[in-house]
């Protein structure tokens, strides 16, 4: 028995068939981006890309938090992880991305005890179970990390942990579509919703953004065949001219999002302008911790020091994660830029547009249909 | 990053708040799941998880209009 709510998604034969509607609805070129890189993932994964049509193009944009990470703050965490006194938990797709002096994994090798853990609240136990150690959590994420990384810090003020903190690189996607929108380059006629995302957030906001740019916008879901019905759904939209905020992902997301969560986030973050890597600082676009709970910060608690960094001059991660280079047009792509050995962040996470592609695309491109774009 | 995939609750092993938390089954797996954001959920309920917190109840109801709608384009194709 196929599992629930995932077996009936990732039916071939289904998923076929939709694509067959959007070929037959789509009479004009549509560019449609995605901003979440599990959705990325799963488009270049299952194939997806390669079964539409020639004039329905797909971006994969800066939805990899990972990948977004400033490479100061990933310093900040090299320093404040190389601390004898530290165990410095993070999610395993942080180990290996660049910064300036190194990476994690590069910290761990030293000596530095850096430990992958699958949610905040393991790392909240160990700062349980270690009480002479400082426990640090590297809280990466967007607005679907965010109340789990919430919960982490009300659970250590409520049960008075005190040597436990977070580096929090939360960050938060409509004003990341926004800066995309508003640039002269954009080539966006579409978004896909991040589902998980607005699972969190609800999608109230995004009216404003689709009636403001004039583009629909299709909250979708991560199986196959949720895909292949937000690509239709959005070319559908564009075909009519309309402009809408549509739910396919709705056995899901609530228009108002999951309130208990947000309740929480607001409770013990607040929203600052905030640099993404490859895309310089977004207005009101990431999460620190309030006032009340600044006890909890790491970078206060480490003063760590400033290292100014300039990612590789060969890396062009940033026109990627804008939509405005396809990897495979990078000539370092596949050469000296591997999941080996990484230029830029795109290239590190398994959620990077870049990865993604060398992982499951990198052959199976579609020659002389205009799908490339360059900058 | 923003893996979460769903598992149907088997109980509700701590109702209290913030704590609230239950067993939580993906296929052969069983897992301890924080459920503070789905104090309506219940035994039975499918959850979606995320980094050990269920952030949403799927809404079957939801589901079952979702692959009706497809069916319905199905049913057009073929009458074409």
């Amino acid at each position: 028995m196929s599992l629930p709510y995932v077996g009936e998604y990732r039916e071939g034969e289904a998923v076929a068939r939709v694509i067959a509607e959007i070929r037959r609805v789509a009479t004009r070129p549509w560019t449609i981006m995605e901003v979440c890189g599990g959705q990325t993932h799963a488009l270049v994964r299952f194939g997806i890309e390669e079964l539409l049509p020639d004039n329905v193009r797909l971006l994969h944009g800066p939805g990899c938090p990972v990948c977004v990470t400033p490479a100061e703050m990933i310093e900040n965490g090299l320093q404040i992880a190389a601390r004898p006194e530290v165990i410095f938990c993070t999610f395993g797709d942080m180990l290996r991305v660049p910064a300036v002096t190194g990476d994690l994994q590069t910290v761990k090798a030293r000596g530095g005890d850096v430990r992958i853990v699958y949610s905040p609240m393991d790392a909240l136990d160990l700062a349980k179970r270690h009480p002479d150690r400082e426990v640090v959590f590297f809280a990466v994420g967007f607005e679907t990390t965010a109340p789990a990384n919430a919960m982490a810090v009300a659970q250590a003020r409520a049960q008075k942990i005190t040597n436990f903190s977070l580096l929090v690189s939360q960050v938060l996607i409509p004003p990341a579509m926004v800066e995309i929108l508003k640039s002269p380059e954009c080539r966006v006629d579409g978004f896909l919703g991040a589902g998980h995302v607005c699972t969190v957030s609800g999608f109230a906001g995004y009216h404003e953004l689709a009636r403001r740019f004039r583009v629909p916008i299709v909250v979708t879901g991560f199986e196959p065949l949720d895909l292949a019905q937000g690509i239709l759904m959005c070319v559908r939209q564009l075909e009519a001219g309309r402009n809408e905020v549509e739910n396919q992902y709705s056995r899901s997301v609530r228009p108002d999002g999951n309130p208990h969560a947000l309740e929480l986030i607001h409770t013990v973050f607040e929203i600052v302008d905030r640099p993404w890597r490859g895309l310089g600082v977004i207005p009101g676009s990431g999460l620190v911790l309030r006032e009340e709970y600044r006890e909890y910060d790491a970078e206060l608690r480490f003063s760590p020091d400033y290292v100014a960094a300039t990612d590789s001059e060969l890396c062009q991660s940033g026109l990627v994660l804008q939509g405005r280079l396809d990897p495979r047009d990078c000539p370092e792509f596949g050469q000296r830029c591997t999941p080996e050995h990484p230029l830029g962040a795109t290239m590190v996470s398994s959620e990077g547009g870049c990865a993604a592609y060398y992982r499951y695309g990198r052959h199976a491109r579609t020659s002389g249909t205009g799908k490339n774009v360059r900058p | 990053m923003c893996l979460a995939v769903p598992g149907r609750i088997e109980e509700i092993t701590n109702d209290d708040g913030l704590a609230r938390s239950g067993r939580v089954r993906f296929g052969g797996v069983v897992r301890e799941v924080n459920l503070a954001f789905v104090p309506e959920a219940i035994p039975g309920d499918y959850v979606i998880v995320h980094v050990g917190f269920a952030i949403s109840r799927l809404d079957e109801k939801a589901a079952l209009e979702t692959l009706s709608d497809l069916t319905r384009i199905f049913e057009a194709e073929d009458q074409t």
